[in-house]
């Protein structure tokens, strides 16, 4: 988002540069010897992306929309153009909740939007107070910068089947903390099977986001000018009131394109609830990337998985937009 | 750690102004409220580093009974078991090829892909733009199937064996550390003054030895971070990898999975093999981080 707007601002100057040669007085050429002159540079140079993007990203896109119309099983794998039409049969299998495929894709949307909601929580909350946190200078500052983004660095199956020994029933950290040296639990729980184990995946997952959202952070106050901080402290304002006035207001963009991304790849999450479970979720804890997984690969039923996925698919799409859209008002709202 | 962070806000380390802010002294209630926030995250940050650390020196009774804070006794023998139990070196070949081409080409596509949008004007600038960028919100899951599909017909089809392969792994990963590559990138290209490749020019260099003699030299820390993400993209990703790979092609992300699922779980061998591979990657991130702040404040926060 951010990077549309720069766009635009940019063309206007990028004129001044193709046609700087020809002299001041014909600075304002029209636009189509400028695109003559470039040749199709732009657009070679684009090429290699484009290309990549569209193989990787938007045909196979495309055949999952198509797919998800198809009865696609297992025997088709080889010929999947062949697989007979069905129309809008996946979709409905998909959304029958009086069905247990449909009751199941609607209880591990719901576990996977309590679980966003709290991951992505925590893992804001955290990364923004780390970040002020360390945003002046004192002993120590670089050292504990260091070690926030220790998560971050740690490779995912090597952090997460870390937690996943911590969670162990008998031999874990968890259990020996809260059960043998606490006291708190009558006798060792279960944490990666049950009913805790959303709690377990929440945990694990604000324990890998968090970084990400103090780096972002950390940057961003980076683009704070000193100078109101040195105006508002002249005008006698504490480091609370200043933390409150300058540096929270001054995050707002920063925080909602953090926020969006965060959301999105925690919603869509796969790989730490796969790490930490393997193929099959604990129900209260099956998200949708694994839910989705676990019906097109293991049972095989392709057509379903597709169109699950394109359901998944416009879910994000009007959240997205729809959030877009709340905080474009806002900072209309908050400029005018 | 955080405990020695006594009369803070005195400007007493003047190499690093920029970011010192209030010449007042901060009150007890700030310092103690960072004392206690940056203990806690730290502590929460290091745990499973404390646990992998001091679990990978345990003797196997020692990690298979009650779990202790300090080890009964300490043994390096996992360290060498883990080459044994499953075969860690090829992993890590594999996953070195994979990620290390993954991110040398990304990284080589997102500096043309960012020069054309930063330096120049051309139609299909904002699609490409917002395209690029909308494929980072796919549910990797929608074409995963598509993926693996596409690549088991060129293969029947061509005879290139994309599934399977490493290629198949470079070519898949390269495509996920572009857009955010290119997006900043091309906010890092923008702030280097257009002056300087304008001089270049004029100077009769062709566009792309503006790029490579001016912009990229200039741009170093932002390509330092996109490489770094890219890289660290590549290495840490598990779907794709169990999905694509074979006995011979498989990488770190399925192979560390191989000492879980033995009838015995060797969670010391575990804990080893997950700090080697750990290692290197967090030691070149910490080394780098600067590089990636300094990247994300020109290119990607703004």
């Amino acid at each position: 988002m951010t990077a549309t707007v720069t766009t635009d601002s940019r063309t206007e100057k990028s004129d001044r540069v193709t046609s700087r040669g020809t002299g001041g007085a014909r600075r304002r050429l029209p636009r189509i010897p400028d695109r003559i002159r470039q040749g199709g540079l732009p657009y070679l140079l684009l090429l290699p992306a484009v290309l990549l993007e569209l193989l990787v990203h938007v045909i196979p896109m495309v055949i999952g929309i198509v797919m998800s119309f198809r009865q696609l099983t297992q025997f088709y794998i080889n010929n999947w153009g062949g697989a007979p039409w069905t129309g809008f049969d996946n979709f409905k299998i998909a959304v029958d909740i009086n069905a247990p495929i449909g009751e199941a894709l609607l209880h591990s949307f719901f576990v996977t939007c309590v679980f966003t909601f709290f991951a992505v929580g925590l893992a804001w909350l955290f990364g923004v107070a780390a970040a002020i946190m360390l945003q002046e200078n004192f002993r120590g500052r670089g050292f504990l910068r260091a070690v926030f983004l220790v998560p971050y660095a740690l490779p995912v199956y090597a952090a997460v089947i870390t937690w996943a020994f911590m969670f162990q029933r008998d031999n874990g950290l968890i259990n020996h903390v809260l059960h043998d040296q606490l006291g708190l639990t009558d006798q060792p729980s279960f944490w990666l099977i049950g009913d805790n184990s959303i709690y377990a995946l929440i945990i694990v997952s604000v324990w890998k986001g968090w970084p990400f959202a103090f780096l972002i952070v950390m940057a961003g106050l980076q683009n704070i000018p000193r100078e109101l901080y040195e105006a508002a402290s002249i005008d006698g304002a504490g480091i609370w009131q200043q933390i409150r006035k300058i540096t929270l207001p001054s995050l707002r963009p920063v925080n909602q394109v953090l926020v969006l991304v965060l959301f999105l790849w925690t919603f869509n999450d796969f790989n730490t609830p796969y790490v930490l479970f393997g193929k099959a979720a604990p129900e209260n804890a099956d998200l949708i990337s694994i839910h989705i997984y676990q019906s097109s690969f293991v049972t095989w039923n392709f057509g379903t998985g597709s169109a699950m996925s394109v359901l998944l698919l416009l879910f994000l799409l009007v959240v997205t937009a729809v959030y877009l859209f709340i905080t474009s008002r806002g900072r209309k709202g908050a400029d005018a | 750690m955080p405990s020695h962070a006594q009369p803070a806000a005195l400007p007493r380390a003047p190499k690093s102004s920029s970011r010192r802010r209030s010449p007042m002294a901060a009150p007890q209630s700030f310092l103690w409220t960072r004392r206690v926030i940056l203990t806690f995250l730290a502590a929460f940050a290091l745990l499973p580093v404390y646990v992998m650390v001091s679990s990978s020196l345990k003797p196997l009774q020692d990690v298979s009974g009650k779990f202790h804070w300090i080890p009964s006794g300490l043994t390096v023998k996992p360290y060498f078991d883990i080459w044994d139990t499953v075969p860690l070196a090829r992993y890590f070949v594999n996953s070195l090829i994979v990620a290390g081409t993954a991110t040398v080409l990304s990284v080589i596509i997102a500096v043309f892909s960012a020069y054309a949008v930063s330096r120049y004007k051309f139609r299909g600038k904002r699609v490409f733009t917002v395209t690029v960028l909308s494929t980072q919100m796919f549910p990797g899951i929608l074409f995963l199937l598509p993926l693996f599909l596409i690549f088991v017909n060129i293969g029947n089809s061509t005879g290139i064996a994309l599934y399977g392969s490493r290629g198949g792994l470079i070519l898949t990963y390269l495509t996920f550390s572009l857009p955010f590559s290119i997006w900043m990138l091309i906010g890092y290209f923008d702030s280097i003054p257009k002056d300087l490749d304008e001089a270049a020019l004029v100077d009769g260099c062709g566009p792309l030895g503006a790029l490579f003699r001016v912009v990229v030299p200039a741009a170093v820390p932002g390509i330092v971070a996109v490489a770094v993400y890219a890289f660290m993209t590549a290495w840490g990703e598990v779907l794709f990898a169990s999905v694509m790979t074979n006995d011979t092609t498989r990488t770190l992300a399925v192979g560390l999975q191989g000492y879980a699922t033995q009838n015995d779980v060797y969670w010391n061998q575990v804990m080893a093999a997950s700090l080697v591979v750990s290692v290197p990657i967090v030691a070149g991130f910490l080394l780098l981080q600067r590089y990636l702040v300094a990247g994300l404040t020109a290119g990607a926060v703004k």
